[in-house]
């Protein structure tokens, strides 16, 4: 299947009656300027909170002198890390149980660290009294090169931890190191492949910021913040500020992107609550770009060797790996705790082997702490990457076409549930027609020949695949909690008397659509048009728990509740219809929106009626009661597992090195579909992401641990002139397990189009010989690749 | 938000009262055309002056296109978009279009001036290296009248001009000579990114067709925006080939000082100059032929 290609406005005046194209129901807020972020919100006697950061990468601080600062009248508070100190708030724990500072005590560890901050009057004389406050650093030799951070003598970054000798962050390990030892020592062909994966940043359009109002009489703590995930938040401040959680309510408003960038908790919210409980005054704290991209959660950042072993005749038999991981000064991965590396483990990718291993040793450096952002599901970004580069560099070696290959070795459609050598358990997939539909679409025999035919001429042109097999959706909540909060989400759905319902999510948008796909889910399983549903999402005391939105868990875990639980209301509407029709259960027969007696459909109730009777004065059945709604808390039994093909066409201009992507064909499987709109925003987000990721973006850093990307001139993201049109299919591989067999999608296109797009570039050079090139691919790193004088980029 | 520390400000409404105001504050002022370049140093706070003058509504006086018999006259308030759109202008010289094909983006080219890039110096800046490229002269006027220096002399360094405090630059003047024809190509990582390097060429042919003249201009490989005179003198006199581009662009290789940087190495940066000036000789040269200017 494929889709058309046309767009028309009529696609919404269908208006589905649950699934299917309808555009999003939250974008006349946005396109008329109506939308509703952190930043718009104005409280009386609001102040201004700007944040003192630190110049150096890594200095000890000897004094901090905030009298010129405070002395300014409109200056109503400066906080040091001395201070929060004496209140026991210096540091906080982060999403991986280590600590961060909040505002630095004894160091600061990375250029751009949270020092002190200032609450004042209007955000300009907060931040020109920034400059009033005179900090004496003593600066130390910082750990920049993450090879250098373990190395004998190197400096110690986090000498506040107990008994700390070293900059070693955790060793992790998955699969099995004798298996696959004893694979490779008998294969034919063994291929082994550096690979980097530079360090990224979401850099999403809004920056992050807060608004803390703390009522002193009532004890109430009410703060607006850019979060994906206001549940998980607000259990965290109560359990580091001291509020009790009832007396916390976190809203996330409207949200101007996140890509994961706004999962952790930032010491800038923390500071927020502090100077609002201080002045007694609502606060609000707004970074600036340069803050966001210098502070904020990075992405990315593996050293990784891959090595491949198979037969001579393109037989894929085991994978290996090994990976140094820099999570900068504090480990901020926002992972389920069983997985520090978080899905890292799925690096066996798309094909059935023998055996897999790989290991892992994350280190400190003195950088900004992240590392889980950027629409990568969990590390799933890397592992892809490093699979599918490394599937090209076997076809490389192997003289085989990577299309072919990858053919090959896919697991079987009846090898599902397929147990991987990693241990996870894909649920569903059925590779080979989506690999296919993407090679007709982009006319691949074609391309390969007018390919042959250029490079007669010595004109560059490269064909990149990538096959992607992605696990999202986190839990169950067995296996998967974030310091101890299970990764589960609940949902509540209620149908008012006319018939017009409300459902409250425990997941966030930031862009992706929950107010419309939300609605659909709901009106696909209750008959309820999705206009009439309103969603409700981001506010604490208006939501049901949930751990909220990020590795592409939205649709397979929220989805889940929302299709359960209209079908826990529709149950009861079931009941009500009985005894209206006045037949048993069993003679009832539900028709999208009604139900009718079994071989009568002109005796028929609607939701509509029966949402009237259940809130009337109309008798009911025995021992229900009254009201039409429901609430639920869904607990995955598995991850889901989306996969896609992609294939990118590259032309390159063997004279300057420059890249042109020229044709991009993703054909994505994310199961049943619910509004393909919205998919296809998603996956040309995604796709945009991937050229800038392979083309152009890296955060990094000079010898002295200065962010050379601390400003959108420096750090470089793609516009519309770098992508080309892009040219989406699908196929639809429904999830076993998930109640309306959806599979997440958010991060498809941002995992999985990276790999095509090298993969495309190197195979543009294969006349030079390159085998291999690392990103970014900017054309000063493509020329040295030609010439075989490529260098890492760290 | 970014936020600038305290200045004050004051509009200019004649070209005299903007050299006054200047004259009367010194080197704790600054004037604002687009404002392209000052207000992000200004922001993120590299740049911090008392005071900043805007000329914006000088447009009337220094916004202007001016081609004449052996000379084009640009004022410094053009901006960049009406320099893109001025079909004129690229009859004269279609380098100019070549160029602000890719400076910056739409919104910055409605802003951002002729005479704010060359006050600007930046080493990257395309328009100094059109201006380099043209044999530019610039018109500055200050308390004690008006004085033209030429581009060879304007650019002091990386972000130093002939501009003293209190004076304004208030044209370019460009000579037009017979047979000629122009090109500007650039590298860039991504479109609006600031130059890897970029190269204009301007070339001039007698009547038998050979080139009676050639000057190549070359941004971001040096301090300033170079022009190479070594290729004028190794062009001139020959018949075009590409056997002689390929010679002008070895020259412009090993003449050029480019440094090592986020944009890309030095080496890659010689090869490119090397390169952009072979593609936009070819272009001007055919250019030429065909009459094109
Ligand atoms: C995102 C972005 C991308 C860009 N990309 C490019 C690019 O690819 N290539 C490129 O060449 N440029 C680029 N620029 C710069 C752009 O061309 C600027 O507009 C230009 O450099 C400065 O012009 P301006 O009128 O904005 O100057 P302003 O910022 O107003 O002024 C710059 C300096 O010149 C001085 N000045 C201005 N006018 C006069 C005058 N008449 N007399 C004396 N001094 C004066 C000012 O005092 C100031 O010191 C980019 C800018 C941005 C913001």
């Amino acid at each position: 299947m494929t889709d058309t290609r046309q767009r028309s406005f009529e696609d919404n005046d269908q208006k589905p009656m649950g699934f299917g194209r309808m555009l999003r129901k939250e974008d006349p807020r946005f396109v008329r300027g109506r939308g509703r972020y952190t930043d718009d919100v104005q409280l009386p006697g609001m102040l201004h909170l700007a944040i003192l950061r630190s110049p150096f990468a890594h200095a000890r601080i000897v004094s901090v002198d905030t009298s010129a600062a405070a002395a300014l009248p409109e200056v109503k508070a400066v906080i040091t890390g001395a201070d929060l100190a004496g209140l026991g708030l210096a540091w906080m724990p982060t999403l991986s149980g280590d600590v961060q500072a909040v505002l630095a005590t004894d160091k600061v560890r990375f250029q751009g660290q949270e020092v002190a901050f200032v609450v004042a009057t209007d955000r300009y004389v907060a931040r020109d009294a920034l400059e009033l406050i005179d900090v004496e650093y003593d600066v130390l030799d910082p750990v920049i090169d993450v090879r250098q951070a373990l190395a004998e003598g190197a400096p110690l970054i986090r000498d506040d931890l107990d008994g700390k000798t070293d900059n070693h962050c955790f060793d992790w390990e998955t699969g099995d190191a004798g298996a696959t030892a004893a694979v490779f020592a008998k294969a034919d062909v063994v291929v082994s492949q550096d690979l980097v994966y530079p360090r990224v940043h979401p850099a999403p359009m809004e920056t992050c910021g807060s608004v803390a109002d703390f009522d002193p009489v009532e004890g109430r703590l009410k703060l607006w913040s850019t979060t994906q995930a206001p549940h998980a938040h607000r259990t965290l401040y109560a359990m580091v500020a001291g509020i009790p959680e009832h007396k916390i309510q976190v809203i996330s408003p409207d949200l101007g992107g996140g890509f994961g960038n706004k999962v952790p908790i930032y010491p800038g919210y923390v500071c927020s609550i502090v100077g609002s409980i201080v002045t007694g005054k609502p606060v609000k704290w707004m970074e600036d770009r340069s803050e966001n991209l210098i502070s904020t959660g990075f992405a990315r950042d593996y050293i990784m060797r891959g090595e491949i072993a198979a037969t001579r005749d393109g037989k894929i038999l085991a994978i290996r790996t090994n990976v140094l991981a820099d999570h900068g000064a504090f480990n901020g991965t926002a992972a389920p705790v069983k997985y520090p590396a978080g899905f890292f483990g799925v690096f066996t990718g798309s094909y059935d082997i023998e055996a897999a291993y790989c290991s892992m040793t994350a280190v400190y450096t003195n950088k900004a702490p992240g590392g889980v952002a950027y629409a990568c599901s969990f590390r799933i970004t890397e592992a892809v990457y490093l699979v599918e580069r490394i599937v090209d560099c076997l076809a490389y070696e192997l003289d085989m076409d990577p299309a072919a290959l990858r053919l090959k070795n896919f697991i079987q459609p009846d090898q599902f549930p397929y147990m991987s050598k990693t241990g996870w358990e894909y649920d569903s997939g059925d590779y080979e027609p989506t690999m296919r539909l993407a090679m007709e679409l982009a006319g691949y025999d074609e391309l390969r020949k007018e390919q042959a035919e250029k490079r007669t001429r010595g004109e560059l042109m490269g064909i990149g695949i990538s096959f992607f097999t992605e696990a999202v959706g986190a839990g169950p909540r067995k296996h998967m909690d974030i310091l101890g909060l299970g990764m589960a989400d609940g949902c509540e759905l209620r149908v008012h008397p006319t018939g017009k319902a409300v459902v409250r999510l425990s997941v966030q948008t930031q862009g992706q659509g929950h107010e419309t796909t939300f609605a659909q889910i709901i009106a696909e399983e209750i008959g309820i048009a999705p206009a009439d549903i309103d969603v409700v999402h981001g506010d604490t005391d208006n939501t049901p728990f949930g751990l909220g939105t990020y590795g592409s868990r939205s649709t397979p875990v929220s989805g889940a509740a929302a299709a359960l639980v209209a079908r826990k209301v529709r149950d009861k509407a079931r009941l009500i219809a009985s005894s209206m029709l006045e037949v048993s259960v069993a003679d009832l027969e539900w028709e999208k929106g009604s139900f009718h007696v079994k071989g009568d459909p002109g005796t028929a109730v609607t939701i509509q009626d029966i949402a009237m009777r259940a809130h009337g004065a109309g008798d009911l059945p025995e021992g229900l009661e009254g009201g039409l709604e429901a609430q639920i808390c869904y607990n995955p039994s598995n991850l889901t597992y989306p996969h896609g093909a992609y294939i990118c066409v590259v032309d390159v201009d063997p004279g300057t090195a420059v890249v042109k992507v020229r044709r991009f064909i993703a054909v994505d499987d994310c199961g049943t579909r619910i509004n393909p709109m919205i998919i296809e925003g998603q996956v040309h987000g995604g796709l945009t992401d991937g050229v800038g990721m392979a083309l152009m973006e890296m955060i990094s850093f000079d010898e002295d641990g200065n962010c050379l990307g601390a400003s959108l001139m420096d750090y470089l993201i793609p516009t519309a002139l770098e992508v080309p049109d892009w040219e989406t299919g699908f196929t639809v591989t429904p999830s076993p397990h998930h109640p309306i067999g959806a599979k997440g999608v958010g991060e498809s296109a941002t995992v999985g189009s990276p790999p095509a797009i090298v993969n495309a570039v190197v195979d543009a050079l294969k006349p030079y010989g390159v085998r291999h090139a690392d990103m970014p691919l900017t054309p000063s790193r493509v020329w040295d690749a030609m010439r075989g004088t490529a260098q890492p980029p760290i | 938000m970014q936020v600038p520390a305290p200045f004050e400000y004051a509009r200019a409404t004649t070209v005299d009262e903007a050299v006054a105001l200047m004259g009367r504050f010194g080197d704790t002022a600054r004037l604002i055309a687009g404002g392209h370049s000052l207000l992000p140093m200004m922001k993120l706070r590299l740049a911090n002056f008392d005071y900043l003058i805007d000329i914006n509504d000088l447009h009337g006086e220094l916004g202007f296109i001016a081609v004449e018999p052996g000379v084009v006259r640009i004022g410094a308030l053009t901006r960049h978009r009406e320099l893109l759109d001025s079909a004129e202008l690229a009859g004269v010289f279609p380098i100019f279009r070549d160029a602000e094909r890719v400076i910056a983006d739409p919104v910055v080219r409605n802003r951002g001036t002729l005479g704010g890039s060359l006050c600007q110096a930046d080493p990257s800046e395309d328009l100094s290296a059109v201006c380099t490229t043209l044999d530019a002269s610039c018109v500055i006027r200050g308390p004690l009248g008006t004085r033209t220096v030429s581009m060879a002399e304007f650019h002091r360094g990386p972000y130093e001009t002939a501009v003293a405090d209190g004076e304004i630059l208030t044209e370019v003047r460009f000579p037009v000579r017979e047979r000629g024809g122009s090109a500007y190509a650039k590298v860039e990582r991504r479109a609006g990114d600031w130059a890897v390097v970029s190269a204009g060429s301007a070339v001039w042919l007698d009547d038998g067709g050979r080139i009676a003249d050639a000057r190549v201009g070359l941004a971001a490989v040096g301090p300033n925006t170079t022009g190479i005179p070594e290729i004028s003198a190794t062009l001139r006199g020959e018949e075009p080939s590409e056997q002689v581009f390929t010679r002008a662009g070895e020259i412009a290789a090993r003449s050029c000082e480019p440094a090592t940087d986020q944009r890309g190495s030095a080496e890659y940066k010689r090869h490119l100059a090397a390169e952009l000036t072979v593609r936009t000789l070819r272009t001007a040269v055919a250019r030429a032929a065909r009459g094109e200017a």
